[in-house]
């Protein structure tokens, strides 16, 4: 796999070349504390070139100092991997899965399809406020990727739905397709039942035939 | 380069000036008055940093208190890093409330810092032990009439905008400027202050480069923005709160408050908990009138 290194502030994005290909891109994204490398390895059809990003924190991204996550920042990742490729279909497993779902309804005229697969930090944190509980160093791992502040921070974060159903509204207002959004994920935590049921998304389908109608589109 | 200085009337540097470590991220936190007396931790607000107690500080110290304030993470003169979040800057909290005293004390906390405080002791109540909260108790308040795909458009430009200016962020400056045209610009964001006072404030909160005066908030952070947060979610924590509080509201709204009312807030005090609404005050409430305000923090302290 070949490298490609995209700024994203302080932060270095490793972008894996996973394939060559020719077409639309399809841009992979790891579960909490995985890495590219995690998604190197999914069974996939498709014809064009296939990439894996390395979010912030993880694999051969930068590990910032002092933590510091969120979900937004992840999205952020993943834009600047869409602003190197261009039009795109997505796959996320886990966390990768919630920032496919973000990025697909922030830029819906670039992502072309996201598919949502079970993994790692698919369900989050609470969907509501809750007490934090003290957590004053990150261990002794503290530097290393995965970053431990990642995985503390990330597996914790509040997904209300509300929330993803606004960004869902998104997606189907300005979307170039009927159904930008596959379900494919057995768990279902909160957020994914929000969205399971609403117009824009498409469940009961497999990841290959997901990808091969979005190849389509 | 000597940097220029201001005075204020009654405005005084901190006794002492550190930095901790917090997780990687230098915190620069600063006291006033006696190592020896008790110790009460001041938080400031969004987009601000700890220079503004340079009046209120000193009289709260001159009554026999240790205070303890500091830069959150990206503001003043504290490291820019490379992530900002909620969590993180309670987690900065703890880490300078940890190098001072392992016994729980007061905290006065304004506008943000006041949210974040109320998250802090629920979440540990054993490190807090009285609550002042000056305009940082954030509620519901009634949205506008706004048709929910209007509302899903608002949204899509404020991420699309946020998106990207992340992609140049890596680029961003301060807008350079003279000391007053950066006191101009705060004054828009502060409008009830004096320009002397801002003025001020530019001399702490900004640095003096050779092309002019920038702003030492780190240029990556920007004001408002989106995500899961809730401001309902402040009021929940407030509810529970066991330690004593004092909660101290203005009635003029102002572009950096969070435009609560006091009809929004009663029902959500802690048991115990006081709110006073201080009329015709804004924002900044203990800059507006800090005398009367040290007054009313100082017998809530006894």
């Amino acid at each position: 796999m070949s490298i490609v290194f995209l700024q994203h502030n302080k932060i270095a994005l490793a972008l894996h070349k996973v394939r060559e290909g020719n077409g639309r891109a399809l841009l992979l994204l790891h579960g909490l504390g995985e890495d590219a490398a995690a998604m190197s390895t999914l069974s996939i059809n498709w014809t064009g070139p296939i990439w894996a990003l390395d979010f912030t924190g993880h694999g051969q991204s930068t590990v910032p100092a002092g933590g510091g996550y969120s979900c937004e920042i992840l999205m952020a990742d993943a834009d600047i991997a869409l602003r190197h490729l261009g039009e795109a279909t997505v796959v996320g497993r886990g966390i990768g899965a919630y920032i496919a779902f973000l990025i697909a309804c922030a830029r819906p005229s670039l992502v072309r399809g996201a598919v949502l697969l079970d993994g790692p930090g698919l369900s989050g944190g609470p969907v509501h406020v809750t007490s934090t509980p003290e957590i004053p160093t990150a261990g002794e791992r503290e530097g290393t990727a995965p970053d431990p502040w990642a995985l503390i921070e990330l597996s914790r974060d509040a997904r209300p739905q509300n929330y993803v159903l606004t960004f869902l509204r998104i997606a189907i207002s300005d979307s170039k397709i009927d159904e930008p959004i596959s379900v494919v994920c057995k768990v279902t935590p909160p957020w994914i039942e929000a969205i399971r049921a609403e117009a824009g998304v498409l469940t009961d389908v497999n990841m290959q035939d997901a990808l091969d109608i979005y190849a389509e589109v | 380069m000597q940097q220029e200085t201001r005075t204020y009337p009654g405005a005084r540097r901190p006794d002492r000036i550190r930095m901790n470590n917090a997780s990687g991220v230098g915190i620069a936190v600063y006291e006033w008055g006696k190592e020896s007396d008790p110790v009460i931790f001041f938080v400031h607000g969004g987009s601000d940093f700890a220079g503004t107690f340079d009046v209120f500080a000193p009289l709260i110290a001159a009554a026999g208190w240790r205070v303890v304030a500091w830069d959150h993470r990206g503001h003043g003169d504290s490291d820019h890093a490379s992530l900002y979040s909620w969590d993180a800057d309670i987690r900065d909290a703890l880490s300078v409330m940890s190098s001072v005293t392992s016994q729980p004390a007061p905290v006065l906390a304004h506008s943000k810092g006041g949210a974040l405080m109320m998250q802090l002791a629920e979440s540990s109540p054993y490190r807090v032990s009285k609550i002042i909260n000056i305009d940082g108790m954030p509620s519901k308040r009634r949205m506008p009439d706004v048709p929910d795909h209007d509302q899903s458009r608002l949204l899509a430009s404020e991420i699309g905008s946020w998106l990207d200016y992340r992609h140049v962020a890596t680029e961003a400056q301060r807008k350079p400027g003279t000391l007053q045209d950066l006191a101009q610009r705060r004054a828009k964001m502060n409008p009830r202050l004096s320009i002397e006072w801002i003025e001020y404030l530019v001399t702490i909160g900004a640095r003096q480069d050779s092309d002019g005066w920038r702003w030492k908030l780190d240029p990556t952070m920007r004001f408002g923005g989106f995500g899961p947060w809730r401001p309902e979610w402040s009021s929940l924590r407030m509810v529970s709160l066991t330690v004593p509080f004092l909660g101290l509201l203005g009635t003029v709204d102002e572009p950096m408050g969070w435009g609560a009312r006091a009809r929004d807030i009663s029902p959500w005090l802690p048991s115990g908990g006081r709110l006073e609404v201080l009329d015709g005050l804004g924002h900044f409430i203990h800059i507006e009138d800090p005398i009367n305000v040290s007054n009313l923090v100082l017998e809530f302290l006894s």
